[in-house]
């Protein structure tokens, strides 16, 4: 029999159906948020109701404030932010979904809970109505975005019509440097294969870099696959996988179901000799902190580099595009990324919002003290919980941090969290597009000892030299 | 949905790559319902000023504030998952896009609301938006059936488009009663999987 890709195996087991090489795909769980309006109300035009709601979970977690949630729901200023999470409890009341809502122990971020909760497993087919939804793949599942039209079909029939996507194997070996975190690794892999460089692709991260890393870890680097154009990114479960899993709510309780559950993820992982589309090889010890300079994500180089001189683009194409983003940035040509000053900071988003992230930017955040307004943004309650638990707020705010309560915050700029224009902020998001931020705002992405560092700074600084 | 079947408009070339969803509706309009809002939303932070004043931005004079098409660079419509990029596409009267790439999500959304995302080669698609910085204003015409494009000289470019893609934007179909006719697929489907996974079916 020939070697099968763990993709293979995973989508193989999900096909319910197929019409001229269109699959209709079983899917496991459904993962929603307020901005899921959109299909509610497609859901509502259609008189439809949700077939298997027990397999889809809502997360409040793009319109909630950050702060002042003492007050609860009614103490949402703006009318038109709290009445979409307003009307998040009233759908998912209306259909049986269960809602990590505002007031719930577990709320936090679409691909911060699931993982928590458990409801993130091996072998899963996830949908999300986020693009983020990648994130999931870190468990050695196939977990993709898609937009609410394709999110109300999924509802309405707990299966939805995909294309099999070409596969692409990121191959990563080597003891990460000191210093360097997951964020590092896909910044330095974005750069290399382009914002562009995996459309139609999904992509399996392999090598023994991602295998000796934290499942926090994990999910950074599968989290940004899609802004390398990727469907999907995954990573072979493994026993980090396991030990992470255990005793969550929803993961297979231990014993007879936890053993069967066992089997089938022991069966996973890519075999030898499995061919992929195309393959991609990076040395895990020539990857240095990364920043970005411009308004997408292969905009980026390590911080010891410069701003690129459009003078010196491969061709006209990029030339045009780096003096744009340049202009938009506000940056000039050649100028060192440790001379670029920074007016905010952001350590928070799907992205870089775990425990991990927490404990890195604190690490960082004791040597000094931040010289900028710098927020710190849990992606969850839980993470908020064991934060203070190991007395991480208090290190942070101790170092003049501002420590907020979980969502999604300045990373999608909609819940009232944004910056002013012109205002350049060290962010440890997923996305420096123009305006994303907020109008005007620019956004350089680093990780969260490179976004603590540049709050003590000011500007941007190795946090290797600062760790000294 | 609105079949697509042929289109002549005025195309509007757009050179960057990587115009991402957030350009195409701004974050903090997600949450506007679905309805002719949408057409002032679409670039709104080029189209507008922080006072809403309009920019110089092509969208917002003529002859491009009539156009039906826009001819990109790659990867179109990459980022965020929003649906309400294409909403601001449509409501604009955008109906088709031309592009090297796009973003997969973004393809998809497009297919879902009647909107022609299609493909041509990288050199194909600069040629035409040469043109039509040539000439602003000229028109371009799509034949779904044919998958042809016409270009502004009248030569025609052949596209490919999956059949199914192409019979639902023909026909105009709803893929959820498409669906519903393999419920009974599905329901015997769940049958075999959840006997196989009973950890998953106790807690679904």
């Amino acid at each position: 029999m020939t070697a099968r890709t763990m993709f293979d195996k995973i989508w193989d087991s999900h096909v319910v159906a197929e019409e001229e090489g269109e699959i209709l795909l079983y899917v496991d769980r459904a993962l929603i948020h307020e901005g899921s309006s959109h299909a509610f109300a497609a859901l509502k035009r259609r008189n439809q109701s949700v077939a298997r709601p027990h397999q889809v979970f809502a997360f409040t977690d793009h319109y909630v404030p950050t702060t002042g949630r003492e007050k609860g729901i009614a103490g949402i200023a703006v009318d038109e932010i709290r009445n979409m999470v307003i009307a998040q409890h009233d759908n998912t009341k209306l259909h049986g979904i269960r809602l990590f809502g505002f007031d719930d122990p577990g709320q936090g971020i679409l691909h911060i809970v699931p993982p928590e909760q458990g409801i993130t497993q091996p072998g899963l087919l996830i949908a999300g109505a986020d693009s983020h939804t990648s994130t999931h793949g870190a468990f050695g599942a196939i977990a993709f975005g898609m937009g609410a039209s394709d999110m109300t079909h999924v509802m309405a029939t707990q299966a939805t019509w995909q294309r099999k996507p070409k596969k692409l194997r990121i191959t990563v070996d080597g003891k990460l440097g000191f210093g360097i975190a997951p964020k590092d690794i896909i910044l330095a892999v974005i750069a290399k294969i382009g914002a562009a460089g995996s459309v139609g692709h999904a992509i399996e991260y392999a090598g023994s870099t991602f295998a000796a890393m934290s499942m926090e870890g994990r999910m950074t680097v599968c989290n940004m696959s899609i802004e390398a154009g990727a469907r999907c990114g995954m990573i072979a479960p493994d026993d980090t996988t396991y030990a992470y899993m255990d005793g969550r709510p929803y993961a297979p309780k231990k014993g007879a179901e936890w053993n069967a559950a066992m089997t089938r993820w022991l069966a996973l992982p890519t075999e030898a000799g499995a061919v992929f589309d195309r393959e991609v090889v990076l040395d895990a010890a020539q990857i240095e902190p990364m920043v970005t300079w411009g308004v997408n994500p292969e905009m980026a180089g390590p911080v010891g580099g410069a701003v690129p001189d459009p003078r010196n683009a491969p061709d006209d194409r990029k030339r045009s595009d780096w003096t744009m983003a340049l202009d938009y940035m506000g940056l000039q040509a050649g100028m060192a990324l440790t001379d670029i000053k920074i007016d905010r900071v952001f350590i928070g988003s799907c992205t870089n919002s775990r425990i991990e992230d927490i404990r890195a930017a604190a690490e960082v955040a004791k040597r000094g003290r931040a010289v900028v307004p710098a927020w710190v943004v849990p992606g969850s309650k839980l993470v908020k919980a064991q934060a203070e638990k190991e007395g991480l707020d208090k290190i942070l705010i101790a170092a003049g941090f501002e420590w907020r309560d979980p969502g999604c915050s300045l990373c999608t700029a909609i819940n009232g969290d944004q910056l002013k224009p012109g205002e350049r902020c060290a962010s440890t998001s997923n996305r420096n597009f123009r305006n994303r931020q907020g109008p005007g705002g620019r956004t350089h992405l680093v990780s969260p000892a490179m976004a603590a560092a540049a709050a003590l700074k000011g500007h941007f600084t190795d946090v290797r030299e600062l760790m000294k | 949905m609105q079949p697509f079947t042929t289109l002549t408009a005025i195309a509007v070339p757009m050179h960057e790559a990587n115009i991402d969803t957030n350009q195409l509706c701004p974050t903090r309009f997600n949450k506007v319902p679905r309805g002719p809002k949408y057409r002032e939303i679409l670039f709104y932070d080029s189209r507008f000023k922080p006072d809403g004043t309009p920019t110089e931005f092509m969208l917002n004079a003529a002859p491009y504030d009539q156009s039906g098409i826009i001819v990109a660079d790659r990867n179109f419509g990459c980022g965020s998952s929003r649906e309400t990029a294409v909403y601001a596409l449509y409501e604009f009267g955008i109906r088709c896009v031309i592009a090297p790439s796009f973003g997969d999500i973004f393809a998809a959304n497009c297919a879902k609301n009647g909107l022609l995302a299609l493909t041509l080669p990288e050199e194909e698609c600069a040629a035409i938006r040469r043109q039509l910085q040539d000439q602003p204003g000229a028109k371009v015409s799509v034949d779904l059936a044919a998958q042809t494009v016409t270009d502004v000289q009248g030569k025609a470019h052949q596209f490919e488009i999956h059949e199914v893609r192409k019979r639902c934007l023909l026909e105009g179909l709803d893929d959820i009663a498409r669906t519903q006719q393999y419920s009974g697929k599905i329901a015997g489907f769940e049958a075999g999987y959840y006997k196989d996974r009973p950890w998953l079916s106790a807690r679904a």
